[in-house]
């Protein structure tokens, strides 16, 4: 057992930092939030230039050879950063998805694309009328003709599809009902696609498709391959979603707890009473557990581990956490923190945004009951 | 990173599972909650010394292994999962061997630790008194020097280790005109030493676990004294990281937890949406917890005191305990309020019992609030208040 980075983790990690910080500053967030692409193509390709998109690709495909959890290390600075754009569409949905499920061919063609900051994807899976990732829940259609599909139907909470490239999008095949997972060109005409108004101001689309044709060799992995494949999906997902919350949330209490040690009121720092400790004793204890599950899960998906479990946890402890924190932090930053001129802000709604990405703490713990045998 | 166990360290956890199921299996005991602070088993703790499993991290030349803090906690972690009797020798494997071997003479350490080792030294703690809890540096109870003796007078309160302490591990002023962080000192007491005599306390769950103490002029040799004179208080402080830090703190009632999801499974209660998320919940603060105290074991294992990690780990063990003990009652129902020997009692009352105990969880060994003042001060560093 090992709680602690590799030495070449702590290079990545620092060099992250030290970089999103110059290129990152928040009137940047705020700056792309406010903007219609949500990224800045400069920086996107500098990203790329780094060797962030690949990182985690064999280097036959234009990769850094690293593995998940370095990707984690890279995701815990984006989130600590609040880095806008679709590195996570991308990358963790697009791109790791197209290396898992993918023929040799797709790999070839997106891959090395993605890897030069070229490609932007996008991950189409919820639909309208529920909140969490199920089965039963998928209802695009995708109908065989004359050697194509035609897709139809409604993805919503679709991040950065209206800078995409290319859409994954999880339909079932008529008549077979078998859930497959498309590869879609997203300039597709017959693809609409509208970013929705979201607290984290994280362009979530709507995105419908009208009788959309793409053509056999679009299907990633095989046809009705089912939900299966999708779960993997969406548990690498949370992970990662799990690990930029960790980024935030450290930064959060690092924040605090500066505050905590400036601001005087009864002629000494406010971090000096107790009730004020206590608090900031709760969000460190809810920040390193939060650390720990994280990385334990991310460690099991990068061991190729059965970490059903341990996903679960992690995710439906973080999601809790990362909110009791947020709440500590603004009683604690006083007035201040209810500004748009702080920057609490910007993590307040990134952390909501987070919890409600990829199943939310219930709908985690109801897998937990299952591993329980309940 | 890397959360798995070694090949050697998954061997000897089953070895230990496989100890602790053939001692149930004989009929030896039964598993119960709070068996590491109250389950007094002479002969247990006999059989745990011949598998050479006290004293497991400590040198060998003191009869110990050298084994990892990891090796340890995966061993501790079995004993609490077996809610196997372990009392007798849990504080001298835990704290007062480790104090003698960091701060006593040689002459100490060869007294103590290979009769600890071979569960032939049982230690109680004497550290609160009636006027000295969260604020231990007002400690009253007084050593005066006499020749080669210190002459003890005082009063100690919720002494561990019951009647079958054979020694304690006490706390006493030794210079009264100095701060009172700086004025006291730790010795090692025979409990049969005349002027000692201890009054058996009774907790809330009915249990004799605790003894006060009084000391009517003790004479307790010079040799006895561990470490230096009048830096008691530092000594303690660093005795405290370790008392705060095992697998204790969650796994005390770690029994019931496995009882009542076998409990909601048997009683056909899965089902239930409500009990579903209580007990995943449970769960999931159970695992995330124990990654905070295996964090604790790897600081350790770096040669470095745990102290605001073990306050951490601490702080957050003993809430979820009580949390569990609440929900085993709430689940329950009616039933849980049934007393061990009611003829209805579920779960062998252990719900009951841990939903009384579990109060006094989060007092010993430095309160929820104590603790939270050093992650607070020590740990982000925070001014002191």
């Amino acid at each position: 057992m090992k709680l602690t980075l590799t030495e070449e983790q702590e290079m990545l990690k620092k060099a992250a930092r030290d970089f999103l910080i110059d290129k990152c500053p928040k009137s940047f967030v705020k700056q792309m939030e406010e903007s219609e692409a949500g990224y800045s193509r400069e920086l996107w390709e500098q990203m790329a230039g780094l060797g962030w998109m690949g990182l985690a690709f064999p280097e036959k495909y234009g990769g850094g050879d690293m593995n998940f959890l370095d990707l984690a290390v890279l995701l815990e600075e984006m989130g600590r950063a609040c880095l806008p754009g679709p590195f996570f569409s991308t990358v963790i949905l697009g791109g790791l998805s197209i290396l898992d499920l993918g023929s040799d061919e797709q790999k070839r063609e997106y891959l090395p694309k993605i890897s030069r900051g070229e490609n932007i994807l996008a991950l189409g899976l919820i639909e309208p009328g529920y909140c969490n990732c199920d089965a039963s829940s998928v209802t695009v259609e995708a109908v065989r003709e004359n050697g194509s599909y035609i897709i139809s139907g409604t993805k919503l909470f679709v991040a950065d599809a209206h800078t995409a490239d290319y859409l994954l999008c999880v339909a079932r095949i008529k008549p077979q009902n078998g859930i497959t997972v498309f590869l879609v060109d997203a300039k597709n005409p017959m693809i609409e696609c509208t970013v929705l108004k979201t607290i984290a101001g994280d362009k979530l689309c709507e995105v419908i498709f009208n009788q959309t044709p793409v053509s056999e060799a679009s299907v990633l992995g095989q046809p009705n391959q089912g939900w299966d494949l999708v779960q993997k999906i969406v548990q690498r997902a949370a992970v990662g979603k799990c690990c930029e919350t960790v980024g935030s949330i450290q930064r959060v209490l690092e924040m605090t707890v500066d505050y905590a040690k400036e601001r005087k009121q009864f002629d000494r720092p406010i971090g000096s009473f107790q009730s004020i400790q206590h608090y900031c004793a709760d969000m460190a204890t809810d920040v390193d557990s939060a650390r720990f599950s994280t990385y334990q899960a991310a460690w099991m998906l990068s061991e190729g581990l059965p970490c059903t479990k341990e996903v679960a946890i992690a995710k439906a402890w973080i999601g809790e956490a990362s909110q009791r924190i947020l709440a500590l932090a603004h009683q604690i930053h006083g007035a201040i923190g209810a500004t748009i001129e702080h920057d609490l802000h910007y993590y307040t709604r990134r952390a909501k945004a987070a919890e409600l990405a990829f199943g939310d703490a219930n709908f985690y713990r109801e897998i937990v009951a299952r591993e329980m045998g309940l | 990173m890397d959360f798995s166990f070694t090949e050697e360290q998954n061997k000897f956890r089953l070895e230990v599972r496989n100890f602790l199921e053939e001692e149930i299996r004989n009929g030896y005991w039964k598993p119960t909650c709070d068996a590491w602070i109250q389950g007094f088993d002479p002969e247990f703790t006999k059989r745990v010394a011949q598998k050479g499993w006290i004293g497991l991290t400590w040198p060998k030349e003191y009869g110990g292994q050298e084994r990892s803090h990891i090796d340890r906690l995966i061993l501790t972690e079995e004993m609490l999962r077996y809610g196997a009797p372990a009392a007798c020798h849990w504080f001298g494997d835990r704290q007062v061997g480790g104090a003698i071997l960091s701060f006593g003479t040689d002459e100490l350490k060869k007294e103590f630790l290979a009769r600890i080792v071979k569960g032939e030294a049982y230690f109680g703690l004497g550290m609160s008194e009636p006027g000295a809890g969260s604020d231990l540096a007002s400690l009253q109870t007084k050593a005066v020097e006499d020749g080669d003796y210190y002459v003890i007078n005082g009063q100690k309160t919720w002494a561990s280790c019951a009647s079958f302490a054979q020694y304690f591990d006490v706390y006493v002023r030794t210079d009264s005109e100095a701060p009172k962080h700086r004025g006291i000192s730790e010795f090692i007491v025979d409990a049969q030493s005349p002027g000692l005599s201890r009054i058996t306390m009774t907790d809330i769950t009915g249990t004799e676990a605790w003894n006060d103490v009084f000391f009517d002029n003790v004479r307790v040799h010079k040799r006895y004294l561990v470490g230096e004179k009048n830096r008691g208080f530092h000594q303690v402080l660093h005795q405290l990281d370790y008392e705060r830090s095992g697998m204790e703190r969650l796994m005390g009632n770690y029994a019931l937890f496995d009882a009542l999801v076998q409990f909601v499974k048997d009683n056909k209660l899965s089902p239930e949406p409500v009990i579903r998320n209580k007990l995943a919940q449970l769960q999931i603060e159970f695992e995330v917890g124990r990654l905070l105290v295996y964090r604790v074991a790897l600081v350790m294992e770096e040669g470095r005191a745990p102290n605001w990690e073990s306050a951490m780990s601490k702080a957050y063990s003993t809430e979820f305990e009580k949390r569990l003990a609440s929900i085993a009652m709430e689940i329950l129902g009616p039933y849980g309020q049934l007393t061990s020997d009611s003829k209805l009692v579920p779960l062998r009352g252990m719900a009951l019992h841990s939903y009384l105990g579990s109060k006094g969880y989060s007092l010993q060994a430095g309160t929820t609030e104590i603790l939270k003042n050093i992650l607070a001060v020590r740990g982000l560093g925070l001014p002191s208040s």
